[in-house]
């Protein structure tokens, strides 16, 4: 977990910002690179020199040049994202500029209509929800929401959601039963809130209520690992019929850092245990747990947000129509045996 | 989430590992430091007679509590991990379930079969902590997957004592989703109409109560056990500030909302047959 995130009194106290994560501060998201990025964008910043130069000065001779160049900065992003460590994977899985939660409904939905709380103790920002329609087809969509830059983040208290975000969550998958729609999940989070108002109102009890409700929802359940699936946060909205991962989406048990800082002593090893937790979209495909990856533009998600969108729709297109043609009971039929299955061991 | 069972491993963990200048006949109670004959302290469930603090009890002891005497039949007893992710941190885990094994004499962290418990069939699962810090990975979700299958087939209720430091790591993802499979197997028990009591004892933290110990028809608890998702070192880390006495206590819990009842371990049998004879009103009707 987190240790660096601040408490859920903080993010109560701070003023909201814009209802729709994307907007606001841009500067800031716009000028986040990674240490591995920085050759490729350099490269690509001299490449748009250039062009600058040429087209003021008329030097034609100059296209050719550039057009070396292009090429060189494609193979050198081709060669930086074909051989990606883990930790490095990690990296790209919580980059700001990553598409959250609500870019994805703004670009896939024709309609989407938040609908907030948890008809209890509060709404929690940190989970949103809501009914959609993807050309001409209703659906329930919920995620976990991340903030851009420090304001945002405070107002969804970085993506961790508290009791009351799940029970959010299973109230509306109440309804989506009720009203037969399918569900589609986002799963973007560290991990639940570790706080105090957190266990005092059951973060435990919250999460396992929503396996379970989501165990037996009688509504197909696609969701989709879009950033960082963090522990029993992000389980907690992903007990589904289909489960995509993002190419450079993590899931996993235990953050690396905190699995270095138990089983290392030293969270500064964190890239070694993301090494050994196996957490990135082709270990889970390997392992049985995701049914699919969705290839990311070149450079990730971030570079090209509607681009991956467009795939994620294109995914919940092509899924919805097998599972929405079974009946209930082989629905839950399939379900439950898809999880019973998950489990190495030896016997005798 | 997943455990930290590495911090407590040196920590007092049962009156049985208590060493004292007359290690085997005495011991300190961790409640309220008074010594206390071991012999006497065994006769009561390893409550402590001055202040009833809980010693950690092994599953063996929790089958002698609460099974019909001779009823007891241990199943799935040779299930035992595999390596996966063949992972290694200083340690290849391979190396400490080899460990484990050696020293607890099991095959992982959970105990399962069948009995009668004062009269009522049930499938009664306990947790071992005493096996890497009590955590749920492959096996013990399996366990409690065919425990449910058979509590299904025989119409058992299920009962299940807690006592774990969450997930194991060391199974990556394949752990996780053990809460996932547990939870899916809770629902075909509650589909059926079997009762599901879950008995959470100290600590209880992570997935394990993030899952199947807070999914209990009735959740008890033992008195004074840490019972949360997240640990409080974790917790205390995060917000900066030390917790509040009591805080993540089976009394918090209970007067929080999040259990039915605090049980004395001396009560355990009652109370669960009391529950039993309500819920399972009708299978004793057509018995
Ligand atoms: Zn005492």
């Amino acid at each position: 977990m987190n240790s660096t995130t601040t408490t859920q009194e903080k993010a109560k106290a701070a003023t909201p910002v814009s209802q729709n994560g994307a907007s606001g501060s841009k500067s800031y998201a716009s000028t986040f690179v990674l240490e591995f990025e920085k050759p490729i964008l350099e490269l690509e910043q001299k490449i748009d020199e250039m062009r600058t130069l040429a087209e003021s000065s008329g030097m034609g001779n100059l296209a050719v040049e550039i057009d070396r160049m292009q090429k060189k900065a494609t193979r050198l992003r081709e060669e930086v994202f074909s051989k990606l460590t883990r930790w490095q994977k990690v990296q790209l899985a919580r980059h700001p500029r990553r598409p959250y939660t609500l870019d994805y409904t703004d670009r896939i939905c024709t309609s989407f209509l938040e609908l907030h709380g948890d008809r209890c103790f509060s709404d929690d920002h940190a989970l949103v929800s809501g009914i959609a329609e993807i050309d001409g087809q209703s659906l329930m969509i919920m995620g976990h929401q991340k903030g851009r830059g420090t304001k945002e983040n405070i107002y969804r208290n970085f993506g961790m959601a508290n009791p009351e975000g799940y029970r959010k969550a299973i109230r509306l998958l109440a309804m989506a039963q009720k009203f037969k729609l399918p569900v589609v999940t986002f799963i973007d989070t560290p991990g639940a809130y570790p706080g105090l108002g957190a266990e005092e109102r059951g973060q435990a009890e919250a999460i396992a209520r929503s396996l379970y409700e989501m165990a037996r929802l009688e509504v197909p359940i696609i969701t989709f690992v879009i950033g960082e699936g963090g522990s029993g946060g992000a389980l907690a909205l992903s007990v589904a019929d289909r489960i995509f991962m993002l190419e450079y989406s993590i899931y996993s048990v235990i953050s690396p850092e905190g699995c270095a800082s138990i089983l290392y002593r030293d969270a500064g090893q964190a890239p070694q245990a993301a090494e050994a937790l196996r957490l990135t979209a082709d270990d889970l495909l390997e392992l049985g747990i995701i049914d699919g990856i969705i290839p990311e533009p070149s450079g990730g998600a971030h570079e090209n947000h509607d681009e991956i969108a467009a795939r994620v729709k294109a995914r919940i297109l092509e899924s919805l129509p097998d599972l929405m043609s079974e009946t209930t009971q082989k629905l839950l039929e399939a379900r439950h045996r898809k999880y019973e299955r998950i489990g190495f061991f030896l016997e005798s | 989430m997943a455990l930290e069972w590495f911090r407590r491993e040196k920590g007092p963990i049962s009156a049985g590992q208590k060493k004292s200048s007359q290690d085997t006949l005495w011991v300190k109670c961790e409640g309220c430091g008074e010594i206390v004959f071991k012999k006497e302290l065994e006769k009561l469930q390893l409550v402590c007679p001055k202040c009833s603090f809980h010693f950690a009890m092994p599953a063996e002891s929790y089958i002698a509590l609460l099974a019909d005497e001779g009823t007891w039949t241990e199943s799935d007893h040779t299930l035992r991990p595999q390596d996966p992710l063949q992972f290694k941190d200083s340690k290849k885990y391979s190396d400490r379930v080899a460990a484990s094994i050696k020293t607890t004499g099991k095959y992982d962290a959970m105990t399962i079969g069948s009995c009668t418990l004062g009269e009522f069939p049930v499938e009664l699962g306990i947790m071992d902590f005493s096996f890497m810090g009590g955590s749920v990975g492959s096996v013990v979700g399996e366990k409690i997957s065919r425990g449910v299958d058979r509590a299904i087939a025989e119409r058992r209720a299920l009962i299940l004592v807690s006592r774990s430091g969450g997930m194991r790591m060391q199974e990556g993802m394949i752990s996780l989703m053990q809460m996932a499979k547990t939870s899916v197997k809770l629902t075909q028990l509650g589909e059926a109409g079997l009762p599901y009591i879950s008995v959470i004892t100290n600590p209880t933290t992570g997935g394990t109560t993030a899952s199947f110990s807070m999914l209990g028809d009735v959740i008890v608890a033992e008195p004074g056990a840490l019972i949360g998702f997240a640990g409080p070192r974790v917790i205390k880390q995060t917000i900066g500030q030390d917790l509040p006495p009591g805080f993540q206590r089976s009394e918090f819990l209970l007067e929080k909302g999040f259990l039915d009842r605090i049980v004395n371990r001396q009560a355990l049998k009652t109370t669960i047959v009391q529950v039993l004879k309500a819920l399972m009103h009708q299978e004793a009707a057509q018995a």
